[in-house]
Formats: C-alpha cells, structure tokens, sequence
C-alpha cells in the first residue's frame, strides 16, 4: 500500500517558487529522508502533506486522504514533530504527554513513551527547564503519543548530542518495525543513510535524485584515489580504478618511490550529495 | 464532547501555572478593589461606595480576563507555535475556540465571586439580590470580550508587545467607562469617549443589575450594543486569526 503519493507538486510563496514539480511515493512502513540544503523546500513539502499549507499545483494523498480536505481519522493518524515549535513552558513533560494523549482515542501509555524518548529522569521537569535537545525529545514523545500509524519528523534530531542521536535513530528503527510509516527530513547524511529505505535528495524545490542510499552512492561510478606527492594532494577520479591505480603503483615502483597516504574511496553519501547540491551553485 | 472537556482542563491548568499571567489577570481586580475601597469612603451618586466600585470592578475584571488575558494567551501560544502544533492533532479549531472561550468565562466568574465575597467580608457589601442575572451578565461580558480578545490577537503581530498594546486599550478603556469608579464627574468628551466604548455597556448592565436590583433582560440597549461589539470581534478574528506564528 501507498502512503503517500506526490504528484507535480508546485508552491509558491508570491514570486518565489518554492516547490517546483515534486513527485514521489512512500510505501507503507517505508521510512523515507528528504535531504537537501537549506532553502530547498522540504519544510514546505512536508508542511502541505500534514495539511498545514494549500499546493499551488499537483495531486497529494496522504493515508488516502486529501490532506486538504482530510477525512476523520486523518489527524488520529499522522504524528508530527516540526521544524520549530514550542510547547507550554510550564507544564512538566508528564502533563505535557497527558494533554496530547487527551487528543487521541486510542493514545499509547504516557509513562512508555516518555521512557522510549529517554526522559524518564525529567518526567516531572518543567518544560522551560529542559535543555534544547531534551525539548526536541519531548516534541518527538507528543509527535508518537497519540500512536500514529505515520510520523512526519521535520529535521528531529538537530540539536541533540551523539549518544541521543544514536538513540534517537534506535527509536525510528523501532517505529519502523512496528510497522511505521515515516517521512524524514534531514540534513545529516549518516542519518539518512543509516535510517532510510529510500532517500529523495532535493535542491531548489524539485528532487534531482531519489533511491535507496545504494543506488545513490553507487550511480555515482568515479572513485577517487589520493596520495601526496612532495606534500601535496593529488586527486585522481576515474571510472576506471583497477587500471589507473596500476599505472600509479608501478611508476611509483619504478620510480622507488612510495605514494603517501595512499588512499581509494567510493564517494560516500555525502559526496554525492555535496556533488548533487554544487551543481545547483553553477547553475 | 471529551476533546472539548480535556481542552478546557489543559486551558484552565495552562492559566493557573503560568503565575504571571494568573497573578496580572485575576489578583489585579481584586487588588484594584481593595485599593480604591479604602480610599473611596461614603457613598458615591446614593450608593455606598464600596458597592458601587464592585460594580464596576467586575467590569474591569471582564476585560482583563476576557479581553487581554485570552488575546495575550492566543498571541504567545501562536507565535511559540503551540497553536500550529495543536492543529496537527485531532481536536479541531472551534473547540478549541470553545474550550478557550469557556476557560476565559470561568476565570471571570471566579473573579466576580472573589469580589463579593472579598467585598462582603472586608468592607461589609451585599451579595447580589438578582444572582441569575448576574451570571447571565458574566456569560454576556465574556462572549463580547473574548470575541474581542480573538479580534485584536488577530491584529498583533508578535508577542513581544502584546501585552503592552492589549494594555493600552484596557487601562484608558476602563478609565473612560467607568470600570474604575464612576465617571460622572469627567468632562464631557471623557465620557463621550467613554460612551463609545463597549466596556461601558458592562458597566451599565453590572450598575443596573447590582446596584439598583434591576434584572439583567431590563438592560436591552447595553445588551444589545454588546452582542454587536461581540459580533464585530468574531469578524474581525475570521479575517485576520490565524494558527501560525507571524513572526518567525
Ligand atoms: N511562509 C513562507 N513565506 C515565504 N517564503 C517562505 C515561507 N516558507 C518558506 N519560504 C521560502 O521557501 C523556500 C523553501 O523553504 P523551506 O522551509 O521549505 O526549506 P527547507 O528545505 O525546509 O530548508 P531548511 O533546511 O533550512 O529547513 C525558502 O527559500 C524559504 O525562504
Ligand atoms: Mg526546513
């Protein structure tokens, strides 16, 4: 089953065009990343599937629905963490978590979730009291009280130190066996890759590449060999590795030299996304 | 019906554990009473003058509850984002709306309670004669005040001076109407201005109903000239509310 198609998705915001022509499909229990600079749109496309923002152009299903004009359950459906928001500064996590529940029929317990987003020692902590990345946890607890069956998580994790990252990603691994739909943005390429089925890379508002984190990093066929010569770096892409590191190691040989910091790298997720995002910049 | 019911608890636990808020909303009219009280003594226009200033505390009390209470509430709320968050969630708009305004109602009612009993034990005033008509009035005043409450949130732009603006109105506008004590010995453009004000139209009804055993459906021009400000609020708030911060 589909759980979200996205159709020529077009936004504007008055002279300047957002999302220009978007199109994708997430699969039910699929967790999907959007990746792509600052400015590329993604808030924006996330934005108009939860429902907050009305398309220019193009078809949206979310969970079946219009998010526009959403049938019942819709919203008893969809968890949402935002890029920005806040929450009542003096309630404590506890009754923060109890007034979310209170919104949906069928919540999860209060007390698990606040154990599964590791604020268990901050249960009756102020709200305002929390550090900056124990109050993304928090927004990540009310996003999944209410036990949705798809999680819109719009960069979740900024802000949190590597150990709450780690475990942050244990905990969208664990939505994702419980059979979880999610829809992630992020501009951390191990998160994506780490998390994600399929990632869609965007860059002024349209998706220049989408695939599984494989698929994007092996399309990519030049491999880069480096070593220093004299103390500088010499970088050499080729299609062709087996060859061209022949040539170097036996004029190397010949030579009784030896290549330093002899070095050869299939581009990583991030190479091919910096690739991707840089030919936007000469654009 | 439960969404609106588990609304209402979050709105009335958010007011009272927000202290500033609580403190400047509900302490400030009673405080206002106890001030003015002592300092007013005998009888104001043939009433005893702690009557009289109850009277129209009250009033006061429905604009700072009602009026700048919900309006600073909604603006912080929806420049934090609160307001957005809470729409991703099942509990739709009008009951929230409802539940807000329901929260505001009761606050004011708890205010106008406190001041009789506060005027009953410390300056010796009567309770009201006509107790229907006084709830009655509470459910009028804040319908009218919370409507403008929405309007003029939809006006603010930021919350950092939200409450200085909400002030700006609510201060002079009970100077003016008599929501501070009586004005009939302002001049004449004072109280012209005062008479255009829809606080005064509470002050008259509160007057009437306390203070000269009226009953509350006697008053049909205050009423009246109230539904119509409490009408222009609720347009005001359609075109110009909304759930989204403005300012970020
Ligand atoms: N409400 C708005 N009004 C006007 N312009 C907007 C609005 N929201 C976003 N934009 C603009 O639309 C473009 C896309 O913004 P969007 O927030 O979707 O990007 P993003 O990919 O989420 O970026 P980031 O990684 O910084 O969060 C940006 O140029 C932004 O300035
Ligand atoms: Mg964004």
């Amino acid at each position: 089953m589909t759980a979200i198609a996205v159709r020529g998705l077009r936004k504007s915001y008055g002279p300047l065009e957002a999302v220009r022509g978007v199109d994708f499909d997430i699969e039910e229990g699929e967790v999907f990343g959007l990746l792509g600079p600052n400015g590329a749109g993604k808030t924006t496309t996330v934005e108009i599937l939860e429902g907050y923002r009305s398309r220019d152009a193009g078809e949206v299903s979310v969970l079946g629905s219009d998010p526009q004009k959403p049938r019942r359950d819709f919203r008893e459906r969809i968890g949402v963490v935002l890029q920005q928001a806040q929450l009542w500064q003096t309630l404590t996590v506890r009754e923060t978590h109890r007034v979310f529940a209170g919104y949906y029929e069928h919540p999860r317990d209060v007390d698990e979730v606040i154990d599964l987003v590791g604020l268990a020692d901050k249960r009756d902590a102020r709200v305002q009291t929390l550090s900056g990345g124990q109050k993304r946890r928090l927004d990540l607890g009310v996003a999944l009280v209410g036990d949705p069956d798809l999680v819109f998580l719009d960069e979740p994790t900024t802000g949190f130190d590597p150990a709450a990252r780690r475990a942050a990603w244990e905990m969208i691994r664990s939505l994702r066996s419980l059979g979880k739909t999610v829809l992630l943005t992020t501009h951390y390429l191990d998160e994506a890759e780490q998390l994600a089925d399929r990632v869609a890379v965007m860059r002024q508002g349209v998706v220049v590449r989408i695939g599984t984190p494989r698929e994007l990093t092996t399309t990519e066929t030049e491999v880069e060999i480096r070593y220093r010569r004299d103390g500088e770096e010499v970088l050499v892409r080729t299609g062709d590795p087996t060859r061209a590191l022949h040539e170097l190691t036996s004029e190397a040989l010949a030579r009784g030299e030896e290549l330093e910091r002899l070095e050869v790298r299939r581009p990583t997720l991030e190479d091919v996304y910096l690739s991707l995002v840089e030919e936007a910049d000469e654009a | 019906m439960r969404l609106y019911l588990h609304e209402l608890r979050t709105q009335q636990l958010v007011y009272w554990r927000s202290r500033e808020a609580a403190v400047f909303t509900f302490i400030f009219p009673l405080l206002l009473f106890v001030l003015l009280g002592s300092v007013y003594t005998g009888r104001i226009y043939g009433v005893p003058a702690p009557d009289a200033l109850l009277a129209a505390l009250i009033s006061y009390g429905c604009a700072t509850v009602c009026f700048a209470g919900l309006s600073i509430a909604l603006v912080v709320r929806r420049e934090a984002g609160i307001l957005k968050r809470i729409r991703a969630t099942p509990l739709r708009p009008p009951v929230y709306m409802a539940a807000a305004l329901c929260s505001t109602m009761l606050t004011f009612a708890a205010v106008t309670v406190v001041l009789f009993v506060l005027g009953r034990v410390v300056f010796g005033t009567p309770f009201p004669s006509r107790p229907g008509s006084v709830i009655l009035m509470v459910v009028l005043g804040s319908l009218c005040f919370a409507a403008l409450g929405v309007g003029i949130a939809g006006l603010i732009r930021s919350s950092d001076g939200s409450s200085a603006v909400v002030n700006l109105i609510v201060l002079p506008m009970s100077f003016l109407t008599g929501a501070f004590g009586p004005t009939r010995h302002y001049p004449g453009f004072l109280r012209a201005i005062g008479d255009a004000l829809p606080l005064k139209y509470l002050v008259n009804i509160s007057d009437a109903v306390y203070l000269h055993q009226h009953s509350f459906w006697s008053q049909g021009t205050s009423i009246g000239v109230l539904a119509a400000w409490g009408v222009a609020g609720v347009i005001v708030a359609a075109y110009t509310f909304g759930w989204e911060p403005r300012s970020a």
